[in-house]
């Protein structure tokens, strides 16, 4: 064990390494069907199931053509998506730095107990409030309308809780070196704190931009009519008691995973931050 | 003139001493965090105490009225205990497979002789990538009751007889297990390496040098100092488990399965509050799922105190 590269060494290595591709095909598989199968006739699909037979002879780009024709509404959802995904993150992003920043650097009474209630938020689902949720939506005219599944959702517990120990691990000395230059409370905030937060916000843009964009149960709740869907509701849409619509529904959800996979391919390691923030400095 | 020049003076006056107020260092914190306080007022507390209010209350479109425990009498029915079975038992397999599995790969992919770290790292992490919508309508069909389906191919080949998967209670629980576990395993290996990173390297070279086995060193280090982020694991597996609907959502297309064997909590709360509209049962459901979480967690707390007790 104590060498390197010794047999023994080169032995577990080779185990390692198969274990590792086993476990790695099994997250690749199911993605590499999924798109082997948006190039088949969805006939092929029902008749035959999900499989990994590739025959040219039926091959074909026509599943991605229903998406972007006339009467199709995926282009929509898509554009849908984007901007609500766009508007959630920096708007939660900016509310949430204020908040943990807020949190982080200024003693007041009610620090503790806002802190406390950021946590209890944080522990309790959703899902519990959905109903009376709802019912406030109703009130407010948010129903089937973006700000209904951005309003409610900005200020987000997880973000409040990571800007708030990033800034604490930050140094304070100049912000009172700042604050005898003449700068207020709030230019401190914006041009001394938020350069020097930036990391945080990349990990947390991304986190949030993910959950947005995947996010299912509550814009299932608001949304109403086909124009304002966002791409998974739509995609959700495609299945009906009265048939299933498999050619749009998987060429859709290929295009809709593109995007995060070539973001993710750049910018890993702030995937990597912003997914593990809960537990890292908890 | 002279009177006007005075009263814009103490216009003046009084709004510098306004801006004055508004920049000091009393206040400025609160207007920090003034968003979260109206957003946990109206989006939280206001919620929570009308889920409360409402799961005493017939609520018809109109027509509101009292009617005491009657909605929580209501949900004891095999329906919602069915459901509540379901969400349990999806919960706990969930985490018996979300974090040995993960743990376990964590360590090797830490260990010196693994090679190309951050590629399977990162190819681990990929389904995390994928929606719930996407994932479930690959596992839909991987997972139908077709000879030529994905898993029925492959459980042939191993010698068993194709299953209809989303067809009864004991395949239509793997195959969901199986759709979580796939889409989760590469997020808790990054939390539980998170873990590792926090344990000094110092300990296993004093272990070595003892002539502690990989084995015992496992044993003895890494596994009471990944405590922390495992129990931290372990509470989110609980509340995302608990709260459960839309993989089930989209197995069976909608909140439709055959004999409800895909039904959970979340799902009975949809079907009763938005489906069939009636919000004070509806309601009742969510408030019983508050309750649970609550004991979950307060026993894991117990559970978790008495550990330290011990050590």
């Amino acid at each position: 064990m104590s060498s390197l590269n010794g047999i023994g060494a080169k032995i577990q290595r080779l185990l390692l390494i198969i274990l590792f591709a086993l476990f790695g095909a099994f997250s690749l598989f199911p993605i590499i069907v999924l798109i082997i199968a948006s190039l088949k006739p969805a006939q092929e699909l029902m008749r035959y199931g999900l499989n990994l037979k590739i025959d040219f002879d039926i091959i074909s780009l026509k599943n991605y053509l229903y998406l972007f024709k006339a009467d199709s509404l995926y282009l929509t959802w898509y554009g849908n998506s984007v901007l609500i995904t766009l508007i959630f993150t920096v708007l939660c992003l900016f509310i949430s730095s204020m908040i943990g920043y807020g949190l982080a650097v200024y003693k007041f009474k009610l620090n503790t107990l806002i802190f406390t209630l950021v946590l209890v938020t944080m522990m309790i689902p959703v899902e519990i409030i959905m109903l009376p949720l709802y019912k406030l939506s109703i009130s407010l005219g948010l129903i089937n309308s973006m700000w209904g599944i951005i309003l409610p959702f900005i200020a987000a517990p997880l973000p409040i809780f990571f800007f708030r120990q990033y800034a604490s691990g930050l140094p304070k000395d100049f912000l009172d070196a700042a604050r005898v230059d003449g700068c207020t409370e709030y230019g401190m905030f914006f041009r001394i704190m938020v350069p020097l937060m930036l990391p945080a916000f990349s990990s947390m843009a991304i986190l949030q931009a993910l959950f947005s964009w995947n996010n299912f149960l509550w814009p299932l709740i608001v949304l109403r009519t086909n124009e304002q869907l966002t791409i998974p509701i739509g995609l959700s849409t495609l299945l009906t008691p009265y048939g299933n619509n498999f050619d749009m529904l998987i060429s859709g959800s290929v295009i809709a995973i593109i995007p995060i996979l070539i973001i993710f391919l750049f910018f890993q390691r702030y995937f990597i931050e912003g997914m593990t923030a809960g537990g890292v400095k908890g | 003139m002279a009177t006007q020049n005075t009263t814009r003076l103490a216009q003046n006056g009084r709004l510098k001493k306004i801006s004055n107020w508004l920049y000091s260092k009393k206040l400025a914190p609160y207007v920090f965090v003034s968003p979260f306080i109206i957003s946990f007022c109206i989006f939280f507390a206001y919620p929570v105490f009308s889920a409360i209010i409402m799961s005493f209350q017939e609520v018809l479109p109109g027509l509101v009225s009292f009617i005491g425990l009657e909605n929580y009498s209501k949900l004891w029915n095999p329906t919602f205990g069915k459901a509540i079975l379901n969400s349990l038992k999806y919960t706990f397999l969930t985490i018996c497979v979300l974090i040995p599995v993960p743990m376990i790969l964590a360590v090797f992919i830490n260990s010196k002789l693994m090679v190309a770290r951050g590629f399977f790292r990162s190819t681990l992490f990929i389904p995390a990538l994928t929606s719930v919508v996407v994932a479930g309508t690959i596992f839909r069909l991987a997972f139908g009751e077709l000879e030529g389906s994905l898993m029925n191919t492959f459980i042939m080949w191993l010698g068993f007889e194709p299953q209809r998967w989303l067809g009864n209670a004991t395949t239509a629980m793997t195959t969901l297990v199986i759709l979580t576990s796939w889409r989760w395993i590469g997020i808790n290996l990054l939390y539980f390496l998170a873990g590792l990173q926090n344990i000094p390297q110092s300990l296993y070279e004093s272990a070595q040098i003892d002539g502690a086995t990989k084995f015992s060193q496992f044993l003895h280090i890494t596994l009471p100092l990944l405590k922390p982020i495992t129990i931290y694991v372990v509470t989110i597996s609980i509340y995302g488990g608990l709260a459960m609907f839309t993989e089930s959502y989209m197995l069976w297309n909608g909140n439709r399965s055959p004999n409800d064997i895909g039904l959970t909590i979340i799902g009975y709360l949809y079907r009763n509050g938005l489906e069939q509209n009636n919000m004070g049962l509806g309601s009742a459901v969510g408030i019983v799922l508050l309750l649970i979480t609550f004991i979950i967690t307060i026993t894991q707390l117990k559970l978790v105190g008495m550990f330290r007790k011990e050590d």
